[in-house]
């Protein structure tokens, strides 16, 4: 098979989608079937996302590709609102993406419409993963090449973060990542999710921002920031805000590294 | 329009020779209703026209007036909802049975009362038990009183102008709190403290009216809704038999008492006078 579409050199995902689309097309139904699940995951790798979930706040990080210089930075957006209390971060194809989180917007106001009530974070990753399953079981179709972490607050105040598969399959976690490398970036969390870690607002933030900057390379310019406090809608982190969040996580393992070498001498 | 979907009827549609189209057009009697719940209507039927016509025609003097023939109540209080309904059902002048169950148990948390045609009320409000059971198999939590009245008023809604007669009360208490929804055939849905539907309700209204006060002990409620139905049914003639009375209350429903109308009318009449 050729390369994998989304390359770092790769300033555009126009071809990269059409090789994508014609490898579907090409393989024949034997291996589409096969292709379902570790296949399509593979289609996935693009770049990173973060998703953590703290007592009070959910957290999703997202490493920007670098945009060209004539790019309007703003329309390229990886974290979309569902609802005032959900959200979700996708790594794939962005236009299979934007089919999904439209269809998920409209289900969230069907849901207000006919139950009265918001939806839970569940109950939307349910419908985002069962329509992403019917994909899989038609004929004349080719799966969603998106994985999605989905985050929110429920009405009974719990926070959750639930993954979505091409396959259709979900799973909820308290800390997870998606794109290529990510097996490292769960790694890091792995060891560095604790009760403490997670207990305050700012600490779970700067756990965020520093298992993305494990892996991406050129620092705070290339993070994107949204979070969810408890009864609050989505709110984006501007470029300073990072910035001055990275400088002090710089400053934290300076002095940790300090106090290091202070008891080695 | 979705009933001539649902059914498979064509607008317009003119009788064919054979039993074997291409496409399926007559659900036939081994299909019918088994996927979805469908309705039969005579090919090239318009149930809207149909309704019109015997209304309006009054050169030939025949109406038929869709009325909601019995007296049933609930209203909210501190101590949750007490539902009250009577038990006639009735066929043009011809009391057909004193012992309908007008009020259906959809789960232990929610009751629904049925006024009008006996058949519309029964389907519709086992399809909504149905619905309920459903949502609390997928969502892992029971379903609340607003969008369980939500989803019986949209049904409704789907066949309005084409003849349901059904006036209902669906009441429950969820997480939410005790709530009492009025759900109609038009598709009306009204939230509120107090409610009494059918040819009876006038009555009921003025003796609950009278004697409600939100801070009603349980007992005091039992007495209101009981008094209520018993001088409904003495005044109307389609209502009567038994005063089936059922408490929602925070752990789920009871069913209070089934008592005589006549027996406690004379009860009344010996402590007035």
């Amino acid at each position: 098979m050729s390369n994998p579409p989304f390359s770092r050199g790769e300033t555009s995902s126009y071809s990269g989608l059409s090789s994508v689309c014609e490898d579907w097309w090409r393989l024949g139904p034997r291996k589409r079937v096969k292709g379902g699940g570790s296949e399509w995951r593979e289609r996935c790798k693009d770049r990173r996302r973060v998703g953590i979930r703290g007592t009070d706040i959910v957290v999703l990080g997202v490493e920007k590709k670098s945009v060209a210089k004539l790019q309007d930075e703003r329309t390229v957006r990886k974290i979309c609102a569902l609802d005032d209390h959900v959200c979700m971060a996708f790594a794939g194809l962005t236009a299979d993406a934007r089919i999904v989180v439209n269809r998920a917007r409209m289900e969230c106001q069907s849901h207000k419409l006919t139950v009265e009530d918001p939806v839970t974070v569940e109950y939307i990753t349910r419908f985002i993963a069962t329509l992403k399953q019917r994909y899989t079981q038609s004929n004349g179709r080719r799966p969603f090449g998106i994985s999605a972490l989905i985050v929110g607050f429920d009405d009974d105040g719990i926070p959750r973060l639930y993954q979505t598969d091409p396959s259709g399959t979900y799973h909820a976690w308290k800390a997870n990542a998606i794109g290529r490398s990510a097996k490292t970036v769960r790694e890091f969390l792995e060891k560095n999710y604790t009760e403490d870690t997670i207990a305050t607002d700012s600490e779970a933030i700067k756990l965020a921002i520093r298992a993305l900057l494990e892996v991406v390379q050129s620092g705070g310019k290339n993070i994107e920031l949204a979070i969810i406090r408890r009864n609050q809608p989505l709110k984006m982190f501007s470029a300073k805000e990072i910035e001055s969040q990275v400088v002090d996580i710089e400053k934290e393992k300076e002095e940790a590294e300090k106090k290091k070498s202070k008891k080695l001498i | 329009m979705a009933l001539l979907e649902v059914c498979g009827a064509s607008w317009g549609s003119q009788v064919s020779c054979g039993t074997k189209s291409g496409r399926r057009q007559d659900p036939g009697h081994y299909s019918f209703s088994l996927r979805t719940p469908e309705l039969a209507v005579p090919r090239g039927l318009q149930p809207p026209e149909f309704l019109c016509s015997l209304e309006a025609d009054a050169a030939n003097q025949v109406r038929i007036e869709m009325a909601h023939g019995t007296t049933t109540l609930a209203f909210k209080f501190q101590h949750g909802v007490i539902v009250a309904v009577d038990s006639r059902a009735t066929a043009g002048n011809y009391i057909s049975t004193l012992h309908v169950n007008k009020v259906i148990e959809i789960n232990p948390y929610l009751l629904g009362t049925m006024s009008g045609c006996a058949a519309d009320c029964q389907y519709w409000e086992r399809l909504l038990a149905k619905e309920c059971r459903l949502y609390r198999l997928r969502n892992g939590e029971r379903i609340t009183v607003s969008a369980a009245s939500k989803l019986l008023s949209n049904m409704m809604c789907q066949y309005r102008g084409m003849g349901l007669s059904m006036g209902s009360m669906i009441c429950g208490w969820d997480k939410k709190g005790p709530g009492l929804y009025y759900v109609d055939e038009n598709g009306t849905r009204l939230s509120g403290t107090m409610f009494s539907t059918g040819s009876g309700n006038s009555y009921a209204y003025g003796v609950l009216d009278s004697g409600y006060r939100p801070d009603l002990g349980p007992q005091e409620a039992y007495a209101l809704g009981r008094r209520a139905i018993v001088h409904a049914t003495h005044r109307d003639s389609y209502s009567g038999g038994f005063v089936n009375m059922y408490h929602m209350k925070e752990d789920g429903w009871v069913k209070v008492e089934s008592s005589d109308v006549s027996n406690l009318f004379h009860e009344y009449l010996k402590t007035q006078g």
